[in-house]
């Protein structure tokens, strides 16, 4: 998959403060019929952000004008359940670029690092203070510097690192993917399969 | 030599390659495929002018989005057929085993892959579908990915994976009368919480676990993904090689007695180590059924829904958020809950034990007026294990219909679909909001306890019907 090297953004952020955020919410099943990658992100966090009439419901935060950026802040056990690599693409094609949280679920990590989208995992003191930056003022900007693993409430300079494996980091500032990397393996894997 | 975990063994023997600095470059035995996170890893491989590695170790069936009755027509929503239809050509093009509807073969991934005897000890085994937990009940490794790795997987055999911490969750003691290997589920979540088990792999231990059947074992497996963890499996043991001896894709003869002397190999060494442990007592559990929007918000179904008086900040918010969505009250008592829809099947209770369990149960009582009920059976395989067996008349005389294999409505992407704002008691695996249909609200529950529900037309302790 072809997505945006990533270095550093410094962007808003749109809060979403609930806590086991999953899939089923991020892109709704009945969404997910595509045979192509396009169009997921009209379709982000569906039910939330459509009443039963196709409504938009003001309140939902990414419906909320005043919000907007690239960042979206979430509460733990952010994308538990499916599997569906259909709701790291909503996210990314919604624009999004970072989804910040205290926890993820372990497949939605894997499947965003594999879209160029970064999951950055902040302690939860730290998860609060973006949340209550957010509340006084929506207009913050937070720095994600992945080079430096750091992110950065702007404003106040206050700042938390985060932890990423060294080789998704390469590929992720280098826009690579695993898939060119293990075509290029064929030998190896050819005869570790004479092993077994 | 350092004792290891099951889950080492198998790990350390897949691996191709460590990483520098990064994942382990693991081998895959067995790939299952659908329709549904299939077709962009397909069209990856076609934009790269990539083939199949290994065709023959991939194997393929679609069931998220078909229907459930009429099976010999065309599917009629449009979309549905095209992602099907796509799935069947990409299988003819790269030569893979494709088990179309109403064939012999067809069934739920997770259901079909065992039945076939592709499912074995010792294997990795993956596909795009985070319910590939339920074949760790071999004790094989397998686990749920997303299509990026299920490109990886057909480009060439292998997925890039750091590897997990384990954790072992031992259950002790003789389950009570009309508890099931759903209820140790949904019990063990409830305990541990829906991110309890993040980051690891399971290993299930302890008399409560061995004695259940292969069924019951998967049940258990399926459900671990709902913890957090990738994944659950329990050692192979007589169980398991006696449900696996002589099925389609089993070795055979000296093949046969070469993998079992590997197989009974396949068990976590005295003093292997775990970087967590739970323990419990099935003597604790009792038939469950969840209350919230999450497989952790399950209780006893005797018991009453807990207050949120403990919990503070976002965990309270999201508590009382849940039961606004289900209509519920703190405190209330789950035992007498209205019920509109009884759901019968998908990966997790929709082998055929499951069947006649419920069969069981309602044999000489009647469907409740009132609530709709949908018998789903996992594969083609179980429907007709069901028909032979005459479960089909013991239905019919209860008021019950059978419908055909498939995913159903378990995530609704087909057209069974629970209705804004109605309940629904449901063997499935998850009740998230709209899991089951925009605004459906969903008790997730024991094939034992949806019966007691599809009879009385309430949420009912099966115990006392028993």
């Amino acid at each position: 998959m072809v997505y945006e090297k990533f270095t550093t953004i410094t962007s808003l952020a749109v809060p979403l403060p609930i806590e086991n955020v999953d899939t089923d919410q991020i892109i709704p099943a009945r969404f997910l019929k595509a045979v192509e990658r396009k169009g997921f992100g009209d379709n982000l966090f569906r039910d939330w952000r459509y009443d039963n009439n196709g409504q938009l419901k003001p309140d939902f935060p990414l419906n909320d004008k005043k919000y907007s950026g690239k960042i979206l802040v979430g509460g733990k056990n952010f994308g538990s359940g499916s599997s569906r690599e259909h709701a790291a693409w909503a996210i990314y094609d919604y624009g999004f670029r970072v989804v910040v949280s205290s926890f993820f679920a372990d497949i939605f990590k894997n499947n965003s690092l594999n879209n160029g989208l970064l999951p950055v995992v902040v302690s939860p003191g730290f998860l609060q203070d973006i949340f209550n930056e957010i509340d006084v003022d929506p207009e913050a900007q937070f720095e994600v510097n992945l080079e430096n693993q750091t992110i950065q409430i702007v404003s106040s300079g206050k700042d938390e690192g985060f932890e990423i494996n060294p080789y998704k980091k390469h590929c992720l500032i280098n826009g690579l993917d695993d898939i060119d990397y293990l075509v290029e393996m064929k030998e190896e894997i050819q005869a570790f399969e004479k092993t077994k | 030599m350092k004792a290891k975990t099951l889950f080492d063994k198998i790990w350390d023997a897949h691996i191709v390659k460590q990483v520098e600095g990064g994942p382990n470059v693991l081998y895959i035995d067995r790939h299952f495929i659908h329709e549904v996170t299939s077709p962009v890893a397909f069209l990856g491989l076609k934009n790269r002018g990539l083939k199949v590695f290994r065709p023959e170790q991939t194997t393929a069936t679609p069931d998220h989005n078909v229907p459930t009755i009429d099976q010999h027509l065309t599917i009629k929503e449009e979309l549905s057929r095209h992602q099907v239809e796509t799935l069947k050509q990409n299988c003819k093009k790269h030569g893979i085993v494709y088990h179309g509807l109403g064939t012999d073969g067809h069934g739920v991934v997770h259901i079909i892959g065992p039945e076939m005897g592709l499912t074995q000890p010792g294997m990795t085994i993956v596909c795009g579908d985070s319910h590939t937990s339920t074949h760790g009940a071999f004790g094989a490794i397998a686990f749920g990915i997303g299509t990026s790795e299920v490109e990886m997987v057909l480009a060439s055999q292998c997925i890039m994976q750091p590897k997990p911490k384990k954790m072992r969750i031992t259950v002790n003691g003789k389950l009570g009368n009309g508890v099931t290997a759903k209820d140790i589920a949904l019990y063990i979540i409830s305990q541990i919480t829906t991110s309890g088990g993040t980051g690891h792999f399971i290993e299930y231990a302890g008399s409560a676990i061995t004695s259940l059947s292969m069924e019951g074992r998967m049940t258990l497996c399926n459900m671990s993904i709902e913890s957090g963890a990738r994944g659950g499996m329990i050692a192979p043991d007589e169980t398991t090689f006696e449900y696996v001896k002589g099925r389609e894709f089993a070795p055979k003869g000296e093949d046969w007695d070469k993998a079992l002397a590997k197989w009974k190999e396949l068990k976590s060494d005295e003093g292997a180590v775990f970087d967590t442990e739970f323990t419990f007592d099935a003597a604790d559990i009792e038939p469950m059924i969840t209350f919230g929007t999450n497989p952790g918000m399950g209780v006893g179904v005797s018991k009453h829904i807990p207050t949120s008086e403990k919990l503070e900040g976002t965990d309270k918010i999201t508590y009382q958020k849940s039961l606004q969505y289900m209509g519920y009250g703190e405190g209330d008592q789950m035992a007498g809950k209205p019920v509109d829809y009884v759901f019968v099947g998908s990966c997790t209770n929709g082998r055929i034990e499951d069947f006649r369990a419920f069969a069981q149960f309602v044999k000489g009582k009647k469907k409740a007026e009132g609530v709709t009920t949908w018998l789903v059976p996992g594969s083609k395989l179980v429907e007709k294990q069901i028909i032979e067996e005459g479960l089909v008349e013991v239905f019919e005389e209860a008021g019950f219909t059978l419908r055909q294999p498939g995913c159903s409505a378990c995530l609704a992407m087909n057209d069974d679909k629970i209705p804004t704002g109605k309940y629904s008691v449901s063997t499935s695996n998850r009740n998230f909001e709209g899991r089951q249909g925009p605004g459906a609200r969903t008790l997730l529950a024991s094939p034992l306890t949806a019966a007691a529900a599809a009879v009385t037309g309430v949420v009912t302790d099966p115990r006392e019907l028993m």
